[in-house]
């Protein structure tokens, strides 16, 4: 029976290889809860075994009883019946009801609400995992961090009335924040929210493109300051899906056809502020979109890992001019740089879930238990403001990249099975669908790398690829960690070009300059893994031929992935960088002449 | 209305998983070299005994014969939701057959305040269907064999709908009752994530002895069992007690037990091993394929 955790070797060589024991004692803070809570663990061990226990669970959940449904899931999509309310597919409902068996809709909440407090570097595995089965699923499943905005921001009575149940899996949720004007710029947003003379909050006006918006607990962003405009009017409330909530329409989509877009009609709605007026933006919606786009990365990562395996599978089974297609170079490399764009994308996503769990972890411990000697306090701040820098760089960085990755992997799966990979007969054609909106929602492609280039020029990727250069590496990659410094370098060198260019000449170069970060943070991170401590052998193709042997130790097999992808890599970095050094404006100086007029139709 | 299930699992050896070290010289079965696993239709019981928990309350008991091995069995059924597990372990409990098993498990149903037992259909080692049949005999309550849906019930009345080779039947009993549960039924939950983080520490008395033993491996016998004896109780206040009943507890006839009890004797094992020798191509067009339905025809694989 297949389970999507045990049989995907990459994932179980990082949950091995990555210290999961530190995350473990922060998350548990020093393992204090375990008097608490019969089931909260009591070391580092017992943790990461409850970790990896429940990825078995859901991995065999995923594989067994998900992907089966998502082909169907995908035909049938979900109902707006007259009443109003909405019905979801059958396979999603019915997935929704084992996820809840399964007690991991509290994934990352803390256990006096029934949550199982995992870090979220697991949380992106699980994420990724049933993705792979029903990338719609996880729409609702991954939209956890709505209870997790609840928790951080949110009044004790609040946390009270709605916590337990998300934990139980009795409710989903849903973020409402899109406007038909109000998408990308979210500053703009003008669904209103009043008060009553007793003090009471109504919520007024329509939202649109709400995925889950059928949920029975939603976030709503919406405007409290009439007076005020942009982000600093607004602030969050939540509020029961109830007789004044609309559903209007639901979205006939590309892809996800599991997942429910919908359009919301707030027809003076009774709801409740999270937290303070005017930080529904600029604190609380910016921490819930941080969360929500590493688990889009998750997402990604699950379509293509799917989309992969039908691509390699059909590779060694389809024959023609008598051989097999997968002896080809050219769908040779097609299926390489799919498998390594697909485990860079992984790597990229674990190290910044890692990074984000020792952000909260950090934060957590200055605003709860902050030392009182000074000289102690002094380097836990400066690294809280190290990792909370990191975070907001790596975080837009594996958004950016997956969810490209996905699309261009879900796209050359389609391409190795040709014409039946256009048919509906295979599921890549699904895949690739699923896929198209990931570089869109949660903050398009073009915006991550708005977000990312600056901390790319800030020096924040200088110093953490400097940290990365620093650490201890397996001698036989010394060539490789070589040609790393001297990507940095040259990273250096189009920074200071860039620089004395202005803003506008960085936001026309971002796209190269975070190619060019991501693919050093990669390199520098594949090596890690080829200098792993981890034992671990892995099944490698034996009917390819070149090697007699069965299997081949996981570390030497990420040599193998480093070596191709830095070395390929160095030859692209070099061209990127005389690129953005080109000082080429055309894009700003010619646009008109270049595109012509807008034609009426 | 709550009503109280019990449900009687089997670990099985994973025979879907079958290589060349399965069987030994003799022909019985390499049990060392087969992953020892839940016997698929007693998933099906089990989800049936849960949804009948969600649905009307009460509660969930499940009870292994077996080697204490088997504890993981029990673990696994914890980890789903059952609200207590039971082991019924003891070397005089060796080579029973269906009669002698089903008697002995009769033996550890009765001492329970049960509403409706459930067994899976039949296990994948011995594929008999036998002993939950002969279980409810010995209970002396109805039985209703190969449930194939979720079951109704209303007070003491229960409706069932069951499996007859050739169509479907739905009949109604009185409880108690005894249910044979087919792989139909249902799609079992899988393990809970805080049932598991709780109950992946539980263990029986002898594992609670056998563990302390192991640390404590100067100590005396006496000094063994009083630690074992303080372990247990810290263990059951927590709930992580596995409870362990042999023979002498459930009062069993031992003539009925064991090799004693059981009638069935293996008269000659055969050891058949097919493995596949050749591949062969067939045309996609019509042509190619009648030639392989001719040929599975003439075959017998199909009739």
């Amino acid at each position: 029976m297949p389970n999507f955790y045990t049989d995907n070797d990459d994932i179980r060589f990082l949950f091995k290889h990555l210290d999961l024991g530190e995350l473990a004692g922060l998350c548990e803070e020093d393992f204090k809860f375990a008097s608490q809570f019969d089931y909260a663990p009591a070391d580092a061990g017992e943790a990461i075994r409850n970790y990896e226990m429940v990825l078995d669970s859901i991995g065999q959940l995923s594989g067994e009883f998900i992907a089966p449904r998502a082909e169907s899931v995908d035909r049938e999509g979900n109902t707006l019946n007259p009443d109003g309310s909405v019905s979801y597919a059958k396979g999603i409902a019915e997935s929704l009801d084992k996820l809840a068996k399964a007690e991991v809709m509290g994934f990352t909440l803390p256990y006096r609400f029934g949550g199982i407090n995992f870090p979220n570097l697991v949380y992106s595995m699980a994420i990724e995992i049933v993705s792979r089965a029903d990338a719609s699923l996880m729409n609702i499943f991954g939209l956890q961090g709505i209870a997790e905005t609840i928790n951080a921001f949110a009044s004790e009575e609040i946390k009270q009335r709605y916590l337990h149940d998300f934990a139980a899996g009795k409710v989903t949720g849903a973020m409402v924040l899109t406007e038909p004007d109000a998408g990308s710029d979210l500053q703009a947003v003008k669904l209103r929210a009043f008060q009553d003379n007793a003090g009471n909050w109504f919520l007024h006006g329509v939202k649109r493109f709400i995925t889950n918006g059928c949920g029975e607990v939603l976030l709503v962003l919406s405007r409290s300051e009439p007076d005020r405009s942009g982000g600093l009017g607004l602030s969050l409330f939540v509020c029961d899906r109830g007789p004044t909530v609309h559903i209007r329409r639901l979205e006939d989509k590309l892809g996800i056809h599991g997942s429910p877009t919908c359009e919301i009609f707030f027809d003076n709605t009774p709801c409740q502020l999270i937290g303070e007026r005017q930080r529904g933006l600029v604190t609380y919606v910016m921490a819930l979109m941080n969360g929500a786009r590493i688990g889009i990365a998750g997402q990604s990562l699950g379509i293509a890992e799917a989309a992969y395996r039908v691509a390699r599978d059909y590779a060694s089974s389809r024959k023609q001019f008598g051989i097999a297609i997968e002896k080809m170079p050219a769908v040779r490399d097609l299926l390489i740089d799919m498998k390594i764009s697909l485990e860079a994308g992984r790597a990229l996503l674990y190290e910044t879930s890692r990074v984000v769990d020792l952000n909260i972890a950090y934060q957590k411990q200055l605003e709860l238990n902050p030392p009182a000697d000074k000289e102690q306090l002094k380097p836990i701040k400066e690294q809280a403001r190290r990792l909370d820098r990191l975070a907001s760089i790596l975080t837009p960085m594996s958004k950016y990249f997956c969810s490209e990755m996905a699309n261009r992997v879900a796209y050359d799966s389609i391409q190795v099975l040709g014409g039946s990979g256009y048919m509906r007969d295979y599921a890549v054609e699904r895949h690739a669908r699923d896929a198209r909106i990931t570089t869109i929602y949660e903050g398009t492609s073009q915006l991550q790398i708005v977000a990312a280039v600056r901390g790319v020029c800030s020096g924040t990727a200088e110093k953490y690829l400097t940290e990365l250069e620093q650490q201890n590496y397996d001698p036989q990659l010394e060539d490789l960690l070589a040609k790393l410094a001297e990507g940095t370098k040259q990273l250096k060198r189009a920074v200071t070009f860039v620089k004395h260019q202005g803003t506008e000449y960085m936001d026309l170069y971002g796209r190269p300059l975070v190619d060019i970060a991501i693919d050093l943070i990669v390199g520098y991170l594949f090596c890690d893994y080829a200098s792993s401590k981890v034992d671990m052998d892995v099944p490698i193709d034996v009917e390819a031929g070149e090697s007699k042997e069965q299997t081949m130790p996981m570390k030497k097999r990420k040599a193998i992935v480093a070596r191709r992808f830095i070395t390929k890599n160095t030859i692209k970095i070099d061209a990127l960088v005389q690129l953005i050094c080109s000082g080429d404006k055309s894009t700003l100086a010619d646009f008109s002449a270049l595109v012509g007029p807008v034609v009426e139709q | 209305m709550a009503y109280n299930c019990v449900v009687l699992v089997k670990q099985v050896p994973d025979t879907k998983r079958i290589t060349g070290k399965a069987m030994n010289d003799d022909g019985t079965v390499n049990r060392a070299a087969l992953p020892a696993i839940f016997n698929p239709e007693d998933l099906n019981a089990l989800e049936a005994a849960l949804d009948i928990k969600d649905r009307f309350g009460g509660t969930v008991t499940v009870i292994t014969m077996g080697l204490p091995a088997a504890v993981t069995t029990l673990k696994d059924a914890l980890y789903r939701g059952a609200d207590e597990a039971i082991l019924v372990t003891d070397a005089r409990c060796a080579a029973s057959d269906t009669l002698a098993t089903s008697y002995i498990l009769s033996c550890a149903v009765k001492r329970i305040k049960y509403d409706i037992v459930l067994c899976g259909r039949q296990a994948i080692d011995g594929d008999t269907a036998q002993v939950g049949p002969q279980l409810a005999e010995k209970l002396g309550i109805p039985q209703i064999t190969y449930v194939e849906k979720p079951v109704e019930i209303e007070g003491r009345t229960i409706t069932a709908q069951r499996n007859i080779g050739n169509g479907w039947q739905k009949v109604k009993a009185q409880l108690p009752v005894l249910l044979t549960v087919t792989g139909e039924a249902n799609v079992p939950r899988v393990a809970a994530a805080k049932k598991m983080m709780k109950y992946k520490a539980a263990m029986t008395p002898a594992g609670v002895e056998q563990k302390i033993k192991a640390e404590n491996s100067h100590a005396s016998a006496d000094e063994i069992k009083e630690l074992a004896v303080q372990k247990c109780s810290e263990m059951d206040k927590k709930g992580l007690l596995i409870e362990q009943w042999n023979l002498d507890f459930l009062k069993a006839d031992l003539t009925w037990c064991g090799r004693n009890g059981s009638p069935t004797k293996v008269h000659r094992i055969q050891s058949v091993v097919l493995a596949s020798k050749e591949t062969k191509s067939v045309e996609p067009t019509d042509e190619g394929l009648s030639g392989m339905i001719h040929e599975l025809l003439e075959d017998k694989i199909i009739a």
